[in-house]
């Protein structure tokens, strides 16, 4: 096989073939699986939604509290409402909300009055009221809400890098 | 570089024989009549391949619960990249299998590749034409809308017709109790695991057969040099799945596959129509009645499937060569033409389903896209401590039944007699009569029909404020002038919106003097108490902008 020239060159062709319309078709396979199973985000998903946090005319100067709310959640097929919470402290320059995660893993942390700093139990990181990092791993200051109020109440937008956001 | 390859490829091949299978496969001889014909085994194979494909990805975003499939499904074809496309393959993938496998069955009984020594070849492949079936069948029921519900009602009953063993069928298949979540989890679960894992083995086997006993050489190609799979006969293989290939892929591009409504059980006016290729047994049933019923549902398709089974055993002559299956092609001939009646009997009397009249709105996300008349109902449902007795959302069992689950069952007119006489409409109800008024009723209704499995969830939290506002909303009859989510008259500027455009306190202004900023508004002012006041500015702020 392969002697006389023209089936040599028949058989490459076959072969040429053979590889690429294997390859056509694979691709047109995988390519619609890749954008199936990783959706680009539609833009402004999930942060479209403002959720009420509550009433703040109560809260103090300087005291950080815990708010917690009930936020919708679109999660693939299914719009639930959960509870959530943010860490919520009024300085006198603005009203900041905290996203309730630590910035280095996820863990949820605290506001300690004794030593004034928000302290993260996981790999004691610490914070200070405004958020930078005073001590541990967190490797940025903690994130926040995007806020509004309206009249007493808060509302809560999505959660932005802290360097986009300047309060209200 | 290429010695290295070579190296890595002999260490492999050294350790596990791979490139040596490879080349086993590939380098196979068969015989000299091999061509064009013989390319349907195998696009049957690769379509199993393309259906493991798009059926793992769509398992990856589908929720194996009735309801949620649906509204997984919803969400696969409506918002994933893809998603589509996807479904669009797995669903005429499928067609296109019994198709080929239908023509790779005609093949094989024309050429009579079935005789000895390869009846065991046929009998698996019998058995793999069933699986292919028992797919479809399985299959119909996982978008669980109201066609997939309908039919399945349909198949179970046949099921449950089989003499003596009807009743273990319907207890196997989930069905003693109707089609329900059992019934669904039992054809997922078949559809998913069983039937792949099986066909796979048969698969397997099937193939080992064939290349067991090899290719079925034509009476003249006996004695003829054999000519190797590849590459030529992998060629015409390989164009062959590229055909087909790309009549699936255009289908799945341009033709939509129908998701109809909710699967809805209360809806009697739906005449199910199975999958094509079931409408000729669809279509054989109608032949028979009452207690011939059995014949029609069971004992035919039954012998048929004997029938073909026995095949090989009833047709021993020597190999011919295909000029001259004269009998062959007259069996093969009636079978298709009455196949063909009786699909196109079946297509003339049976009307394309429609969905009940009953159009739904589309379902509320949450609260905001709520009617100012049914989130008033939701502060009756409060207000009247419903909850008590009522989940919204599958939860905590209580007394009443879940109001998502059932709710799509009932009309308005229905739930008002049942508000003020529950025992009357629902026997033995221990449901308390609601002594509202008859408008109070009236919003209460329009919420409980409201619900879905997809929402309700959502629309367990409602902010106080909002039902108070949408309280007042009503009853200051603000509807008779203005339109919040599509619901109201005209005559005054749609509400949606308004919150983006104003602040709380134009709201409010606007609320106590509308001829304050417009001279001509003929809308009366209202003094809320500020209480009041408070709770239907902040509802209006609420409200989703027109565009969402
Ligand atoms: S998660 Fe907070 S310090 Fe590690």
């Amino acid at each position: 096989m392969g002697k006389d020239p023209q089936s040599s060159s028949r058989r490459t062709f076959y072969q040429r073939m053979i590889y690429g319309v294997s390859s056509l078709i694979a691709a047109s396979l995988t390519i619609p699986a890749v954008g199936y199973l990783f959706p680009s985000r539609r833009k402004g998903d999930g942060q479209k939604g403002w959720t009420d946090a509550g009433d703040v005319s109560a809260l103090p100067l300087n005291e950080p509290r815990e708010l917690a709310f009930q936020r919708k959640r679109v999660d693939g097929w299914k719009t639930s409402t959960e509870r959530s919470t943010a860490w919520v402290v009024r300085t006198e320059r603005e009203l900041i909300a905290f996203s309730p995660r630590c910035t280095h893993l996820g863990c949820g942390y605290h506001w300690e009055t004794d030593s004034d700093r928000f302290v993260c139990p996981c790999h004691t990181s610490g914070f200070s009221m405004t958020g930078e990092v005073l001590e541990g791993p967190a490797p940025r200051p903690l994130d926040r809400f995007e806020t509004r109020t309206e009249g007493n109440r808060l509302w809560l937008g999505g959660v932005r890098p802290i360097s986009e956001n300047g309060g209200q | 570089m290429r010695d290295l390859i070579r190296r890595i490829l002999d260490w492999v091949d050294h350790r596990t024989g791979f490139e040596t299978a490879v080349k086993n496969f590939l380098y196979e001889d068969i015989p000299a009549s091999s061509g064009w014909h013989q390319v349907f085994g195998s696009i049957a194979l690769f379509l199993f391949f393309v259906q493991a494909f798009t059926g793992v990805l769509l398992a990856f975003n589908y929720a194996p619960q009735p309801g949620d499939a649906y509204h997984s499904l919803q969400y696969i074809v409506s918002e994933i990249t893809g998603g589509r496309l996807i479904r669009g393959l797995h669903h005429w993938g499928s067609s296109l299998m019994v198709v080929v496998v239908g023509l790779h069955m005609i093949q094989v009984a024309l050429w009579g590749a079935y005789k000895k020594p390869r009846e065991a070849t046929w009998i698996l492949g019998v058995l793999l034409l069933l699986l292919v079936l028992a797919f479809g069948l399985t299959g119909y029921l996982l978008p669980w809308d109201n066609r997939a519900y309908w039919a399945t009602v349909v198949t179970i009953q046949i099921a449950g017709l089989v003499p003596l063993f009807g009743e273990y069928i319907l207890e196997f298949l989930g069905g003693a109790e109707g089609v329900g979540v059992s019934t669904f989890t039992r054809f997922y679960t078949l559809h998913v695991l069983m039937l792949p894992a099986l066909t796979v083995l048969l698969m397997m086997l099937h193939i080992h057969l064939v290349r067991k006993h090899g290719v079925t050489p034509s009476p003249r190609a006996i004695g003829q040099p054999k000519k190797k799979f590849y590459p030529g006969q992998a060629f015409k293989d390989l164009m062959a799945f590229f055909a087909v290939f790309i009549l699936l892929f255009v289908l799945a591009a341009t033709v939509d596959v129908p998701l109809e409504g909710l699967a809805d059980p209360s809806d009697s006016t739906y005449v199910p129509r199975p999958e094509w290729y079931f409408l000729f047994l669809f279509q054989t049933l109608k032949f028979f009645e009452g207690r011939w019923e059995v014949v029609g549902a069971v004992i035919l398709p039954t012998l048929a499937v004997l029938a073909l089974l026995a095949v090989p055993f009833l047709d021993r002559a020597k190999v011919k060569r295909i000029q001259q299956r004269t009998l062959a092609f007259a069996v093969v001939g009636l079978v298709l033409a009455g196949w063909l009646a009786l699909t196109v009997a079946a297509f003339l009397t049976t009307p394309e389903p429609v969905e009940s009249a009953r159009e739904t709105s589309p379902p509320a996300a949450d609260w905001r896209f709520l009617t100012p008349v049914e989130l008033a109902g939701r502060a009756y449902f409060q207000r009247e401590k419903c909850a008590g007795c009522h989940n919204l959302a599958e939860g905590e069992p209580k007394m009443g039944p879940t109001l998502a689950t059932v709710s799509h069952r009932k009309s308005a007119e229905w739930l008002m007699e049942h508000f003020k006489n529950p025992s009357e409409v629902v026997p033995g109800s221990p449901m308390p009569t609601m002594t509202i008024s008859d408008d109070e009723l009236t919003c209460l209704a329009a919420f409980v029909l409201k619900l879905t499995p997809g929402n309700a969830t959502a629309l367990e939290v409602v902010p106080d404020y909002a039902m108070r506002g949408a309280v007042i909303y009503h009853e200051s009859q603000c509807a008779s002038c203005h339109v919040v989510n599509g619901s109201g008259e005209e005559s005054g500027p749609p509400l949606n919106g308004v919150g983006q455009r104003r602040t709380a306190q134009w709201l409010e202004d606007h609320f106590r003097d509308p001829q304050k900023f417009d001279p001509q508004s003929v809308m009366p002012p209202y003094d809320f108490p500020p209480d009041d006041m408070k709770a239907i500015v902040d509802y209006m702020k609420a409200l989703p902008p027109a565009s969402e």
